[in-house]
């Protein structure tokens, strides 16, 4: 491959990354879980579980239903129910424990899904295929049924799979999740959240009730990740090891490169991540010769880069590309 | 709180009808405490049986260091439990006791801390508007109609510039409150608890660290709400400014409450200078002329004991000289 087709080839799959429905799926739980951790100071570990849930809720039930709408509905019922039993016993306690409660809640999400106990449910380690849930999703388009369409070099089905229909509707669903977030955290609501993020007590000696409005923020910042999750899944299928630990650190790779506590922030940090991956892979599989590194291990490798990546940020911008260095300065 | 008919000369008669003992009935009482214990382990921080707060008064809270005064303030604000059961306090004819720390707030009594808790990554002005309890903004379902909200963020930002103007911190208004001053941060704290128009307001060492210049003009500031009919209860160690400002003294000392009375008479009780003596011998309680013949006496005392002390030390290293002379 010569160098004017490596550089096609990666300008492609860049731009193929950014308008991708699963960078998007990744922007909602990144929005999601900057409300907890961004403006809550709640130290979620488990967003991805949170994810796993939604995608669940929604595919079992849209596989035994055949209504998508009923499906959205489940995955924020699940979400908002997980939520309430995390956070009702940890929320009053230190926030260490909000932490470890929620890692374990996310491992055992995961852990039941992959378990062959509720095979019939959940397909167990095989997982619930695509097609099994998709069907009245793609029904609802009103693009045509068939056929591909072409924008500059990216190609895609109008509808049906990882569709311009599926990619219309997730960014559609990112722009409204963001407005929505950027109303709550410009509120008075927002500036209890932040104060909650500073000093718990000084806001209870105000007057606010501190506990309700964790938990409001604990159930928001859920059931965005559980839409993300559903979006994630919907040019796919549902698969417990597919949302997994490394995925909740991924969304704090995104949420902690854009920017916590800043609106736009989760937005960029996904699209820059995304595209970043994309262009290392791309660079590493034709550069790096087999006998180096096989295909196996080239994602591997992306992903020690990214967790270098991780660290260097934290300890060289921990605000991230557009979050305010003087706000950060005092936090801790 | 403005429509408060205050008279001081009123309040300070009706006071001085009071008795000046331990848990004396107040004529208009705010605040009424009784039987509140907290143990740490083995030792008793607070043991009050009852106590009375006048309502539209400034009542000073003093004791030595670990007397039990901050448990206190964390008892009845609903920051701490109390041990035993049989704890009641009631505000404004309220039970407020098991009452979770907002709802203590939102019926009217806020408090400082001690251990000043300011909002750092917040500016100074958000600090401010966290204060009010009258945003209905902060409701979840009313935040995102921004409409429903904007007109009374507009009130509280003037009420909160009014403030910061009291308080020599409206230059600093969009500053973060993480880059104030120790003593600027408890100005902001105080200002803060304002802005919900507290019926009570509960200071806890509002001064400490606070430049003496700037000390003039907020005692005057408390002294201003008072006059506006907020009750104010503070804990303060610098008996200058107790004697200045507050109209009844109330005197704690190893959890109990020995004493109280007029600021003018409480510091000659025995128990008052027991309590103090037993922790601080070199503290100055104030520009009492009595209390300075007590001081100066007491003073005599320790200047002789040194000197007996001082005599013991040379004979014990003369002993010793002596002692090695012969060795060798
Ligand atoms: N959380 C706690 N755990 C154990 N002991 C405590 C705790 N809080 C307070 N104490 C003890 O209770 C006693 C009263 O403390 P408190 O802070 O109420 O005193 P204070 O009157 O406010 O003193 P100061 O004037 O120094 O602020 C002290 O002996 C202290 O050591
Ligand atoms: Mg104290």
């Amino acid at each position: 491959m010569d160098f004017g087709q490596f550089l096609v080839q990666l300008l492609t799959d860049a731009g193929g990354s950014l308008v991708s429905a699963v960078t998007a799926a990744f922007v909602l739980a990144a929005i999601g879980l900057n409300l907890h951790f961004g403006y809550t100071g709640l130290i979620n570990i488990g967003q991805a579980g949170f994810m796993l849930l939604g995608a669940y809720g929604f595919a079992i039930t849209v596989e035994y239903s055949g209504d998508f709408w009923l499906g959205l509905l489940v995955a924020i019922v699940v979400a908002i129910i997980a939520a309430l039993i995390l956070g009702l016993p940890t929320l009053r306690l230190r926030g260490d424990y909000f932490s470890i409660v929620t890692i374990a809640f996310a491992e055992i999400i995961r852990m039941i899904g992959d378990s062959p106990a509720l095979q019939s449910l959940t397909g167990g380690p095989v997982g619930i295929q695509g097609f099994k849930f998709q069907g009245p999703f793609v029904a609802l388009s009103p693009l045509p049924h068939e056929g591909t369409l072409s924008l500059g070099p990216l190609t895609a089905p109008y509808t049906g799979g990882d569709s311009w229909w599926l990619r219309i509707v997730t960014w559609g669903a990112v722009v409204i999740i963001a407005l929505i977030a950027l109303l709550l955290v410009k509120s008075p609501w927002g500036r209890v959240l932040r104060g909650i993020r500073e000093d718990e007590d000084a806001v209870r000696s105000l007057g606010k009730n501190v506990n309700l409005v964790k938990m409001q923020s604990l159930i928001i910042g859920a059931v965005f990740g559980a839409l993300g999750g559903v979006f994630y899944v919907l040019s796919g299928s549902v698969q417990a090891d597919g949302l997994g630990r490394s995925q909740t650190f991924l969304i704090y790779t995104c949420l902690l490169l854009g920017g916590a506590a800043t609106v736009f922030g989760p937005i960029l940090g996904s699209l820059l991540y995304f595209v970043f991956t994309t262009i290392l892979t791309d660079v590493v599989t034709t550069y790096v010769p087999h006998t180096v590194m096989n295909v196996t291990q080239i994602p591997q490798f992306v992903w020690i880069l990214v967790g270098v990546g991780l660290m260097l940020l934290v300890i060289f911008r921990p605000q991230g590309i557009l979050g305010n260095k003087r706000e950060l300065n005092f936090i801790g | 709180m403005t429509d408060y008919p205050y008279d001081r000369t009123a309040l300070r008669a009706e006071l001085a009808t009071v008795d000046e003992l331990p848990g004396s009935a107040k004529p208009e009482p705010i605040l009424i405490v009784d039987r509140i214990t907290r143990r740490f382990g083995g030792i008793t921080a607070v043991d009050v049986e009852h106590l009375e707060v006048q309502r539209g008064a400034i009542t000073a809270l003093i004791g030595p260091n670990g007397a039990g005064k901050t448990t206190f303030f964390n008892i009845i604000t609903g920051f701490d439990s109390p041990s035993a059961k049989e704890a009641r306090w009631r505000f404004q004819g309220e039970t407020i006791a098991s009452a979770s720390s907002f709802k203590v707030a939102r019926a009217g009594m806020v408090r400082t801390f001690q251990l000043t808790k300011a909002l750092s990554a917040m500016t100074v002005l958000d600090n401010m508007l966290l204060g009010s309890q009258a945003q209905a903004g902060e409701r979840l379902l009313r935040s995102v109609f921004w409409p429903s909200w904007t007109g009374r963020e507009k009130q509280l930002v003037e009420k909160a510039d009014e403030l910061l103007e009291r308080f020599t911190l409206h230059d600093k208004r969009e500053d973060y409150a993480g880059s104030l001053s120790g003593g600027q941060r408890k100005l902001l704290e105080m200002a803060r608890a304002l802005m919900s128009d507290p019926a009570m307001i509960m200071l806890d060492e509002p001064m400490a660290g606070v430049n003496p210049a700037l000390t003039q003009s907020l005692l005057g500031h408390i002294q201003d709400l008072r006059d506006r009919g907020t009750t104010v209860l503070f804990v303060e160690h610098d008996m200058h400014m107790v004697q200045h400002i507050s109209d009844w003294v109330v005197v704690m000392a190893e959890g109990k409450i020995v004493a109280e009375g007029r600021p003018g008479s409480v510091m000659k009780n025995q128990a008052v200078i027991d309590a103090y003596l037993g922790s601080h011998h070199d503290q100055d309680l104030g520009d009492d002329a009595v209390l300075e013949e007590d001081f100066d006496e007491l003073a005599k005392v320790e200047e002789t004991e040194r000197e007996v002390e001082e005599e013991k030390l040379e004979e014990y290293v003369e002993a010793v000289r002596e002692a090695e002379g012969e060795e060798n």
